[in-house]
């Protein structure tokens, strides 16, 4: 595939696809992220990232026989491997038998919250949850160490967008957008905060807000976006998110319990399960938008810096 | 109700279907767009108002009707968006139908 712009669709697609084959095999979360995650938001990164590296891959010099063959003896293996495992959907699968019978029968008990996959996430699981949100934080700085750049006074020249936000060209997007916005907010929020009861939480709920402002800087030009969201403050948003579910699990720390064990929150353990649970996925929530906005927004303000260059020469 | 439930379902259905052979069959990128972009919101319509009458409850037709409202603003957009990008880009529609008749496959757009 030598059309980069069709690459970035063809995986896009099959996001989408694999989104809808987690439905079909029953689990709604994995689906849900895939989708918002797998779809939608890295294939808009991606498509931010090829304008500023052009659209068609390099010629390739070199015969990739060698690659060929290192793929094929891994999948080899993988397939081989694949033969010890035990049947599909058996009952009597190691997965089966370790922690899910707990995990399903006692649950509700200990935690008290209809969305198992929640309970996993948030609660039994909770360390692990906070490596990955400082996966996606050191993601973010990573980016930022990057690819930002000073913002000194040839910022201020640099070359207008079209600004009137009624301009011709744009209109019905830029209309159909202003109505569109405030849904996607609210649909962020009630997947942040319906997360204990049906599919959703912190991560999709940053990544759907995070769309909708990505959405408004595409249509109404990078400037406009940067007056509506402060850099500054984003940066600071992403950092607290990660603070905010570490000292959760310091309070509860302090509180003669486990790291990140929420009985300790409150008085009754499961009312504590349900306020950490809820504390946290806000912490994963505020990182995970705030890095895609500082992601796409560091993306886009190469783009216009190199444009700018290339104008002067 | 279960029976005109399935007659939305059905039409829902055959529109997709008749918007994906539009896709394939017509000459050019206008054309083949129009195809999807009138037949898909139609479509999406009939086969949500063939699911609300499946389970007609309180908080599953709202949110039903929910996403009715957001597809019928979306799609129209994108299609839109769709077409405007490929004007600026100078893409011509093909105009003079009679010169290339249905044994010549079009170009890719």
């Amino acid at each position: 595939m030598k059309d980069l712009l069709a690459a970035i669709m063809l995986s896009g697609i099959y996001g989408l696809l694999s989104a809808s084959f987690f439905v079909a095999m029953d689990a709604v979360d994995v689906a849900f992220t895939e989708a918002s995650v797998g779809a939608g938001i890295s294939t808009l990164l991606m498509l931010a990232a090829i304008t500023i590296t052009g659209h068609s891959e390099d010629p390739v010099r070199h015969k990739p026989v060698l690659a060929a063959i290192v793929v094929f003896i891994t999948g080899g293996m993988l397939i081989y491997g694949t033969l010890d495992m035990p049947y599909f959907g058996t009952a009597q699968a190691p997965v089966h038998l370790h922690v899910v019978p707990r995990y399903i029968t006692e649950s509700m008990q200990e935690i008290g919250v209809p969305n198992i996959v929640t309970s996993v996430l948030a609660s039994y699981r909770a360390f692990d949850t906070l490596g990955e949100v400082v996966v996606i934080f050191t993601a973010g700085m990573g980016v930022l160490a990057l690819l930002s750049m000073v913002h000194g006074p040839m910022e201020k020249a640099e070359f207008e967008s079209i600004n009137d936000s009624m301009h011709e060209k744009y209109l019905i997007l830029r209309i159909v957008t202003k109505i569109l916005i405030p849904f996607i907010l609210i649909y962020a929020l009630y997947v942040q905060f319906h997360g204990d009861y049906g599919p959703g939480g912190g991560f999709q709920a940053g990544v759907i807000f995070a769309a909708a402002i990505i959405l408004y800087a595409m249509l109404f030009g990078m400037r406009t976006a940067r007056r509506v969201v402060n850099q500054a403050l984003v940066r600071l948003i992403a950092a607290f998110g990660v603070l905010f579910y570490g000292s959760v699990g310091v309070v509860s720390l302090l509180n003669g319990k486990n790291f990140l064990d929420y009985s300790a929150l409150s008085a009754d353990p499961v009312a504590g399960q349900h306020l950490g649970i809820l504390l946290i996925e806000l912490g994963v929530g505020f990182t995970v938008a705030s890095v895609m906005v500082i992601i796409f927004f560091n993306f886009e303000g190469r783009r216009k810096k190199s444009n700018t260059t290339e104008t002067k020469v | 109700m279960n029976i005109s439930s399935g007659l939305f379902l059905l039409v829902g259905s055959f529109l997709c279907v008749s918007g994906g052979v539009g896709v394939l069959r017509f000459p050019d990128f206008y054309t083949r767009m129009h195809a999807v972009g009138v037949t898909d919101t139609l479509a999406t319509a009939m086969i949500l108002i063939g699911l609300m009458l499946q389970m007609p409850e309180g908080i599953v037709v709202l949110k039903l009707i929910v996403i009715l409202l957001m597809t019928l603003f979306i799609s129209p957009t994108a299609s839109h968006a769709l077409a405007n990008a490929a004007m600026n880009n100078n893409l011509k529609p093909k105009l003079n139908m009679n010169e290339d008749s249905k044994g010549q496959t079009s170009s890719n757009p």
